[in-house]
């Protein structure tokens, strides 16, 4: 694996026809860290995601991968060295858990060159890290959402990326899937940004916190600063007891009904 | 959960092998199959009399027969064959459902309306070939589906702008046929319409022959592209796929094939359906292998379904696209029933 890389958006915007979703947004990564994105609904959190993954182009701004703009690296460069994990993936293919992990591999590969013992020991690995191995010849179809997001997180690990971007991974799953995922990402050791609705356990697992509001930026820095109760009302609308807890000494946020 | 571990598709080479050799035995049975009836030996001879391999006296009228009528349709229906099966499967993959084939999006509908309109209302006044006339159909029509799905492309619009289009086309190729055709060339259009071999020569050989061998390169030479948009576009750009450029070409390479068989034999539905699903059973949904053995499915099953469109009410023949859909029909709703199992 390369070297960790930093991510920065400087000043990023972006539009969908009219309406501005991404307003002037500057936020980084510092290498080997996570950065939790956090906010309400459609306070632009997935179109932040795509802008640092370079899914989608900014209408101003530069999103900057270890000091180079991202717009200036060719689609595979940039695919060797960001990988993403969306929010649920779906397909209608018949394809197995083997099948979905390999994708990983598209970048590294030329069209027609050959499938290397190299890529195999790969996959091989992310699947041990992701704990499929014994798993490889389900077919997706047959899978919990829990397992689907383990093996998009191990496709996404295959592409031996230097930053890891993932939008709201544990949407949908139960809360031991939730913290299952969280805790394979919080292992590794690449430059990490994700979306994550749970304050909870964007106190757990990140390093810094990135507020979202209306698609502004309206905080970013450790949780414990960031998580306020002040800022939970004015951003979320919800009234919360924000304090210590006794059992693993971070942020505990209780809300208030 | 143990169904799910078995791969049927495990044995899918041996499985490739054994549709090249049926292949083979029914073009040779195509050649041999006619309203003349000439022993086997002669079709051989026939042929390998021309390809300067043998010199057996053999009639000059079966010698012709073999030769510029029988082998040249043969040849014809298995590149149409392999030529819409690719066109379906690449369709399936990039729009990423089932359902879509050029048939489906309107890109036949289109072709159909063109060469009616050269037929019936003499556009070009006769500089224009048939052909091209299909051809620019075809083209007219894939532009307007791209046109409408334009903006944020997404796989349902452009199935629905699709939909649109043969909707549109059809109903100007009814129009058409019933404003100014007679009831003899009113025959004579649905009959083309359904698709027929009948009247193919070398040249078409020559034209089907490389439009379908470029399309299987340029879609082979995508394969890994194509598997990547197993979760869609953003998921395949994130996998380094330049995602507009892959669409335009294969889209392109796809509209080509489509214009050049309807231009040549018709519109013939249900091919470019039902042989990518029957493909992607026998050897799964990886493109290297599943584009490869999309042709050779496809082709064998056009040359055999040509071959019972000769026999059935013979001397009289079928239009293939009857063929094609009493055939393909039960066929699609086994495998239909069969992947419910599975599921």
């Amino acid at each position: 694996m390369s070297a960790h890389l930093m991510l920065a958006a400087n000043a990023v915007r972006w539009l969908a026809g009219r309406k501005v979703i991404v307003d002037g947004v500057s936020v980084s990564v510092e290498p080997g860290q996570t950065l939790g994105l956090i906010g309400p609904n459609g306070s632009g959190k997935s179109s932040l995601i795509r802008l640092l993954a370079g899914l989608r182009a900014p209408a101003e701004g530069d999103v900057m991968l270890d000091r180079r703009k991202i717009s200036g690296f060719g689609r595979r460069e940039l695919a060797r060295r960001v990988a993403v994990v969306e929010q649920h993936s779906m397909t209608e293919a018949n394809v197995t858990v083997l099948d979905v992990v390999k994708l990983g591999r598209t970048p590294h590969r030329s069209a027609l060159s050959p499938w290397t013992s190299a890529d195999d020991e790969i996959v091989e690995n992310t699947l041990r890290r992701v704990g499929l191995t014994d798993r490889r010849e389900q077919f997706w179809h047959t899978l919990s959402g829990g397992e689907r997001q383990r093996v998009q997180l191990a496709r996404a690990l295959a592409q031996s990326p230097s930053v890891l971007i993932l939008d709201e991974p544990t949407n949908h799953l139960d809360i031991q899937h939730q913290i299952d995922i969280l805790r394979l990402v919080e292992d590794l050791s690449v430059t990490t940004v994700v979306a994550i609705h749970d304050l909870n356990l964007a106190a757990r697992f990140c390093d810094r916190i990135a507020v979202l509001s209306e698609g502004k930026l309206v905080t970013c820095g450790p949780p414990a600063e960031i998580l306020t109760e002040k800022m939970i009302a004015d951003v979320f609308g919800v009234e919360a007891h924000v304090s210590t807890s006794a059992h693993h000494g971070r942020l505990h946020i209780q809300f208030l009904m | 959960m143990t169904s799910s571990r078995i791969r049927p598709w495990a044995a899918g080479t041996a499985g490739v092998l054994l549709v090249l050799a049926a292949l083979l035995v029914a073009m040779t049975a195509g050649v041999a199959i006619g309203e003349m009836t000439i022993p086997m030996k002669t079709t051989v001879a026939a042929v390998t009399n021309r390809l300067g391999l043998t010199e057996i006296a053999v009639p000059r009228i079966q010698e012709a027969v073999i030769w510029d009528y029988r082998l040249s349709r043969s040849l014809v229906a298995a590149f149409c064959g392999a030529g819409l099966a690719l066109s379906g499967a690449i369709l399936q993959s990039l729009l990423r459902n089932p359902l879509a084939e050029p048939y489906v999006l309107g890109i036949s509908a289109g072709a159909s309306t063109g060469a009616v309109s050269v037929m019936l209302l003499g556009f070009g006044a006769g500089a224009i070939s048939l052909s091209a006339g299909a051809f620019a159909g075809a083209l007219l029509a894939f532009a307007f589906v791209v046109m409408l799905a334009s903006g944020r492309q997404t796989a349902d619009r452009t199935i629905l702008a699709g939909v649109a289009a043969s909707q549109l086309f059809n109903a100007l190729t009814s129009y058409i046929v019933s404003t100014s055709a007679n009831a003899e060339q009113a025959r004579s259009v649905m009959f083309w319409l359904l698709g027929s071999f009948a009247g193919v020569r070398w040249p078409d050989v020559a034209l089907s022959a490389s439009v379908v061998s470029i399309g299987l390169v340029v879609c082979i030479w995508h394969s890994r592209a194509l598997d990547a948009f197993t979760f869609g576009e953003d998921a395949a750009r994130s996998l380094g796929i330049a995602v507009q450029r892959v669409r335009v070409v294969l889209l392109l390479v796809t509209a080509l094939m489509t214009a050049t068989m309807v231009s040549m034999v018709g519109a013939i539905g249900f091919v470019g359906l039902v042989i990518p699903h029957a493909a992607r059973f026998i050897v799964g949904p990886g493109h290297m292998r599943l584009l490869p053995a999309c042709a050779l499915v496809g082709a064998l099953f056009m040359v055999v379904a040509d071959i019972v469109s000769r026999i059935i009410i013979a001397p009289q023949v079928l239009p293939i696209g009857v063929v094609t859909a009493l055939v393909g029909v039960p066929f699609f709703s086994v495998i239909l029933y069969r992947a419910r199992r599975v599921a």
